[in-house]
């Protein structure tokens, strides 16, 4: 019983010093994006790291998730005899949920394990205390650019993905189920509005900040870790808890803001 | 604090007063004393793991003392804030055990990096501060290795060259020389010296160079048992009645002069 509420009330300390330490993190590193002079060339570096190389595989889930919100959307639609609706369908389940979500779900796996580890190993090595050593401000030179980046980046991704995966879509309606084209964008013409493409886009932009605030932070107090950040199984362990948390983050996320734009 | 200021003492620079520290249930500091003065170079010796590293991360202000206090520059550096910290740190130039390289950056980048972050400097006028002081490190053929391609020493002399890159006013070496054979360390001791009359700066060296790095001390700090032994000129430390630091010169020099007969001794057992 002792033990138990012993268990209890360090599991609860543990989780106000995280929550304590990664909203600090936030506001540092939210304010380091801002200080002058600005440097555009990290950004940069980044928003290709993140971006440029995340494009790939976003196009590929894009298109297969277009495709098959094509199958799945024709054959509900179809009992309904409303198969004209297939583009209002794919184009609104992707600009509002599918696009976003996934986007940050892929990039999570790609680019959030890596400025975790990243950051990480920096940790690890000492290279952050020598950065604070020769008074650069790791916030400012190291995470800020990451923050910026993830923002640009990931609405980017987003609109990516969800333009392939209407394309896809269409491949499916037309090509497979000989769906008028015309009627495809039609459809979408007249359904999708403003809001829609606004909700998808604040998700995008939250999503983006929320894999490189939890990935960096993570990394980043890898030395304070309870389980030990030590080493490269320290950086392996908190690199799956980052993008775990994230992941399950962006979910989570996705539900509220939803029901706040709804 | 910085008041008593005549020829023979410089002001204090850098003090610890009592500070204490432990990592988890191990007490590695129990009670350090240390002032280091202005243009002078303090060396710390000891054995392995009595924490001069960690004596070094509390100066950096890196590490909080459990008890004490760490001042630079009169000021307590657990106590000032993330500006004034870095005011504080502008004037350091470090050289960590392990070098702490920026691992995805080349060496050429990694010495450029403290004249790109924190002056205004063009590329040309980086390139040939970075050039010439990878000039005196003898680094040139490598400017385009990453660190995971250097060896030991080579890393530790981008470190140095990173260190030196700002005109440091304080400079902690730890165990600059680990590492080099013994032409390059002598060369590098040479080059500390010169640079130290060049610039003036105070020097906190940590090393298990033992004597050769006496040369460069004005002081020389023993580390044992959490405390510090005693604080001396090198003279003084060598011929110290103090039994721990007795004990510490018999061991390490005391081995040089009669490290015929401990060999021999050695292969005559095998
Ligand atoms: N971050 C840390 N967490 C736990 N223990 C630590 C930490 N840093 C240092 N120690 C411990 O403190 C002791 C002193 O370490 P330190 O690195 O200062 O030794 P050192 O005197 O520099 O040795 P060496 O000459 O081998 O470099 C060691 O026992 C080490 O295990
Ligand atoms: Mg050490």
């Amino acid at each position: 019983m002792y033990l138990l509420l012993e268990k209890i009330g360090s599991g609860t300390l543990e989780f106000l010093e995280t929550s304590g330490r990664m909203g600090m993190f936030l506001m540092r590193a939210l304010t380091s994006m801002f200080q002058m002079p600005f440097k555009v060339n990290p950004v940069v570096r980044q928003v290709h790291f993140i971006g440029a190389r995340s494009a790939f595989v976003i196009l590929f889930t894009g298109l297969f998730t277009g495709m098959v919100l094509g199958l799945q959307g024709y054959y509900t639609l179809r009992k309904f005899g409303s198969e004209g609706f297939l583009g209002s369908a794919v184009a609104l389940s992707l600009i509002r949920e599918l696009g976003p979500v996934l986007t940050a779900l892929m990039v999570i796996g790609r680019a959030g394990s890596a400025i975790c580890a990243e950051v990480g190993i920096m940790r690890n090595s000492e290279q952050i205390d020598a950065l604070e050593c020769m008074a650069v401000d790791p916030f400012r030179f190291l995470i800020a650019p990451k923050l910026l980046a993830g923002i640009i980046a990931m609405p980017l991704l987003t609109a990516i993905f969800d333009v392939i995966g209407i394309l896809g879509g269409y491949l499916v309606g037309t090509g497979l189920f000989g769906i008028n084209p015309g009627a495809y964008f039609q459809g979408m013409y007249t359904s999708v509005v403003w809001a829609d493409v606004e909700m998808g886009l604040v998700k995008s932009l939250v999503f983006g900040l929320l894999m490189v605030w939890i990935a960096a932070c993570k990394g980043f107090y890898l030395h304070m870790e309870r389980s030990g950040g030590f080493g490269a199984e320290g950086v392996s362990r908190t690199t799956t808890d980052a993008v775990v948390l994230s992941s399950v983050s962006v979910l989570v996320w996705d539900y509220l803001i939803s029901a706040l734009l709804l | 604090m910085m008041s008593n200021q005549d020829d023979h003492n410089p002001p204090v620079v850098i003090e610890l007063a009592g500070v204490e520290k432990s990592f988890g249930r191990q007490k590695v500091l129990r009670g350090v004393n240390l002032q280091v003065r202005e243009g002078r170079t303090l060396v710390i010796v000891g054995a392995s793991g009595q924490g001069k590293s960690v004596i070094i991360k509390h100066m950096l202000g890196l590490v909080r003392p459990d008890q004490g206090e760490v001042k630079v520059f009169g000021r307590d550096i657990n106590r000032l804030n993330r500006k004034q910290k870095d005011e504080v740190r502008e004037n350091f130039g470090v050289l960590f055990q392990n070098a702490a390289l920026f691992d995805s950056l080349n060496v050429y980048d990694n010495v450029a990096l403290p004249l790109r972050e924190r002056t205004r400097l063009n590329e040309d006028e980086v390139r040939e501060g970075v050039m010439a002081k990878l000039g005196l490190m003898g680094l040139q053929e490598a400017i385009n290795k990453f660190p995971a391609q250097l060896s030991g020493g080579m890393r530790k002399r981008v470190g140095l060259a990173r260190a030196l890159m700002l005109q440091p006013k304080i400079v902690f070496f730890d165990e600059p020389t680990t590492g080099l054979d013994a032409h390059k360390s002598n060369e590098l001791y040479r080059l500390f010296y010169r640079t130290q009359q060049q610039l003036g700066y105070t020097a906190v060296i940590v090393s298990h160079d033992v004597p050769k790095i006496f040369k460069l001390a004005d002081e020389v700090a023993l580390l044992a048992e959490g405390q510090i032994q005693g604080c001396m000129s090198p003279e003084d430390f060598q011929l110290s009645e103090q039994p721990t630091i007795r004990a510490f010169v018999e061991e390490t020099m005391g081995h040089l002069y009669s490290s015929d007969r401990e060999e021999n001794g050695l292969y005559a057992q095998v």
